[in-house]
């Protein structure tokens, strides 16, 4: 009898779990689409919550414009969006009001001197405090910048600079931002020497930031000891090339190199340009920032990640895209990575071939020039507590602060900056054995030292009596032990 | 078997701490001290057993209890074997290869002189990095220059320490000593090379004729 109901009962729960597994599965749209992670201090992936979740995905057919063809350039100007339609020569206005994005106008003629002109393949567009538009016209080979009803204001075409343009150059503008002074950075096609700069009159004044110029030591070596006619024939050592550029709110440029190559190393793909041209971003991080630190060969995607566009937020984080495996980096303004997520694939969230990325508002605008759309990620609460944990550390509100990381670590028990940004208010709050431990936990040596130079200080400073009076005793122990051994040796002697 | 006596164990072990001792004179006045460590046999197998074992020792505590500002390990890779052998085995190859090369250039030690006397010159490695295991929990990341330069400090004494007891032990003239040393080195790339073709040999040799075997077997079966 027991046999028999035993049997019922294994019966019924068979039943019972395969109606489960034939149940199709609703899947929440934030928490299975995604794999978002960061590394840890040996760079192996954790996962993470998702700090960005899928939005919406745009496409500009919804519109009646048609859809989007070889798109390059993106720009976002408070709550206006502005898409470079590159092939179809034109540039597209949406507004973006009420979590929806409507139609402002589309641009693909200009007036110029009176005569109506076309814009050609046009790569990127910036848009100035005074509603001018700057567009790359790549096709006709000159930077215009238009008003509100279309009149050129100013064009800009190949400078007259016999020194370091070539009479052949091409100029073909990619790339541009246009700072408050309204100076001009083009990254031009086949341009090494860094961006090409204007003044506001669109005269040129030179270039700024090169990047160091990259060759490994063999090749150097064998460069120096052959004849001039094999040096003519070698391949010409020459600075690597930017590929995006982007202003963040106090006005530094951040550029973009595509070409990083983790045996030279040094050629950072993200670089934050001062007025001369030098890289200050700060790397501080357990990793520089470069995107993916372990990668494989999987999906047919191989080698590191390749940045083709950098977006800075008004907290300092700024956003790298990568265009080999399709992910958006996040990092602080420290240089830690905060988070990545993205990838390739047809799936809503993922991309083709993303090659802008741009903030508007809560959000991430990513555009796929494969895909013809723009995919819209928003901040998740998880994004949103890390935000204002890094911002009011900033504003040097610690104490905050670390209540932010608390709720951080709530979602996140692996997440590394939680621990340290915790241990970091513990220390200014003086409560250095408590800050040593967190900093320990997560190995950050130099935070820990830190704190335990001032324990250690304190330390001394409570037991200064102790460490006295051992001395004092040791002192007097070895005094009275020479006196013993004297007065016996005098002893023995007489 | 041989009963051990009460005397014979205090034998051995005042052997031992007299012999043990002598490693200290050996590090502060080593011309002098790896001479009579083997012509007048002031030195022991035992102690240099002990020294090696302790050089083993304050390699795995040096991974385990230094400060994590220092070293950080990632324990889950971590292999307590593999630490022991990349100082066990290029230990014993150096003894090897000095031996052969050492008897090749009519050097006077033999292969016990030559144990005792390489172990003898690891002294200040375990008198210095031990101490130190303990000191870089109290120094910050800052004050590890200090840290550093006596870690580098100790492995500069016993390079000196093994030159002098090649030349010492084998009453080699300095700049024969340092040839020889630069041979012994050679020598050990040898070694390892042959050790390495002889174990790939012996695996193909093995598979031969495992697979002889398996053909043997189709056939009849």
């Amino acid at each position: 009898m027991k046999r028999h109901i035993s049997g019922i009962i294994i019966t019924f729960g068979m039943l019972l779990m395969a109606t489960l597994l034939v149940k199709p599965s609703v899947v929440s749209a934030d928490r299975d689409l995604f794999y978002t992670y960061t590394y840890d201090y040996w760079g192996i992936e954790r996962e993470s919550p998702d700090a960005y979740a899928m939005n919406s995905v745009i496409t500009t057919n919804t519109f009646g414009i048609g859809n989007l063809n070889s798109a390059e350039g993106m720009f976002v100007k408070d709550d206006q969006l502005y898409i470079c339609d590159t092939l179809n020569n034109r540039i597209i206005q949406l507004e973006y009001k009420n979590d929806s994005f409507s139609l402002v106008k589309t641009v693909s003629e200009i007036t110029k001197d009176g005569k109506k002109e076309s814009i050609s393949q046009p790569y990127d567009i910036y848009v100035t405090d005074d509603d001018i538009w700057y567009i790359a016209d790549y096709g006709n080979e000159r930077i215009i910048a238009i008003d509100q009803s279309q009149n050129v204001t100013s064009a800009i075409y190949k400078p007259e600079d016999e020194e370091t343009i070539d009479a052949d150059f091409k100029f073909k503008p990619m790339k541009l931002v246009v700072d408050a002074a309204g100076r001009i950075f083009v990254q031009a096609q086949n341009v090494n020497k860094g961006f090409m700069e204007f003044e506001n009159d669109g005269e040129f004044i030179g270039y700024i930031g090169a990047a160091a110029v990259q060759f490994n030591f063999i090749d150097y070596v064998y460069k120096l000891i052959s004849t001039q006619e094999q040096r003519e024939q070698m391949e010409a050592f020459v600075p690597t090339e930017y590929n995006n550029i982007a202003l963040d709110s106090e006005g530094f440029i951040y550029a973009t190199i595509g070409t990083y190559d983790e045996s030279t190393g040094s050629a950072d793909p993200v670089r934050k340009l001062n007025a001369k041209g030098n890289d200050i971003l700060i790397r501080n991080g357990y990793f520089d920032p470069r995107g993916d630190i372990q990668y494989g060969a999987g999906g047919g995607y191989t080698g590191p990640s390749k940045f083709v566009d950098v977006a800075v937020l008004d907290n300092d984080c700024y956003y790298c895209l990568d265009s080999n495996r399709g992910r958006i980096f996040g990092y602080d303004f420290q240089g830690n990575m905060l988070y990545a997520f993205g990838g390739i694939g047809y799936r809503e969230g993922s991309f083709k071939l993303p090659v802008a990325i741009e903030e508007l508002g809560d959000s991430l605008l990513i555009l796929d020039k494969e895909l013809g759309t723009i995919t819209q990620m928003t901040l998740t609460d998880y994004g949103k507590q890390i935000n204002n944990a890094l911002l009011t550390y900033k504003k040097g509100e610690y104490d905050e602060s670390a209540s932010y990381w608390e709720k951080v670590l709530k979602l996140n028990g692996n997440y590394d900056l939680a621990y340290i940004g915790i241990g970091r208010s513990l220390l200014r709050q003086d409560r250095f054995e408590e800050a040593m431990s967190y900093f320990k936990l997560k190995l950050d040596y130099k935070n820990y030292s830190k704190a335990y130079l001032l324990y250690r200080k304190e330390w001394v400073e409570d037991n200064i009596g102790y460490i006295f009076a051992i001395f004092v005793v040791l002192l007097l122990i070895v005094f009275i032990k020479n006196t013993v051994q004297r007065v016996r040796r005098e002893v023995n002697e007489e | 078997m041989m009963a051990i006596s009460k005397d014979s164990l205090k034998e051995w072990f005042s052997h031992f701490g007299k012999t043990l001792k002598y490693s200290l004179h050996c590090v502060v006045s080593p011309f002098d001290g790896f001479w009579d460590l083997t012509h007048e046999k002031r030195g022991s197998v035992r102690a240099a057993v002990f020294i090696i074992i302790m050089t083993v020792l304050t390699n795995i505590w040096k991974v385990r209890y230094t400060s994590f500002v220092f070293i950080r390990v990632q324990w889950e890779y971590f292999n307590m074997i593999m630490d022991m052998c990349t100082f066990l085995l290029p230990f014993f190859i150096w003894i090897l290869s000095n031996w052969c090369l050492t008897t090749l250039f009519d050097g006077k030690g033999n292969m016990r002189d030559i144990f005792i006397g390489s172990a003898y010159a690891l002294t200040p490695y375990v008198l210095i990095q031990l101490p130190m295991i303990v000191v870089s929990n109290f120094v910050t990341f800052d004050e590890g220059a200090f840290y550093e330069y006596f870690l580098s400090f100790s492995l500069i004494w016993c390079a000196f320490l093994f030159l002098a007891s090649v030349m010492q032990i084998h009453d080699f003239s300095f700049g024969k000593a340092l040839f020889s040393i630069l041979c012994i080195l050679v020598g050990m790339l040898v070694i390892v090379f042959l050790l390495v073709m002889f174990f790939s040999l012996f695996s193909d040799a093995i598979s031969y004729f495992i697979s002889l075997y398996k053909e043997i077997s189709y056939r009849f079966y």
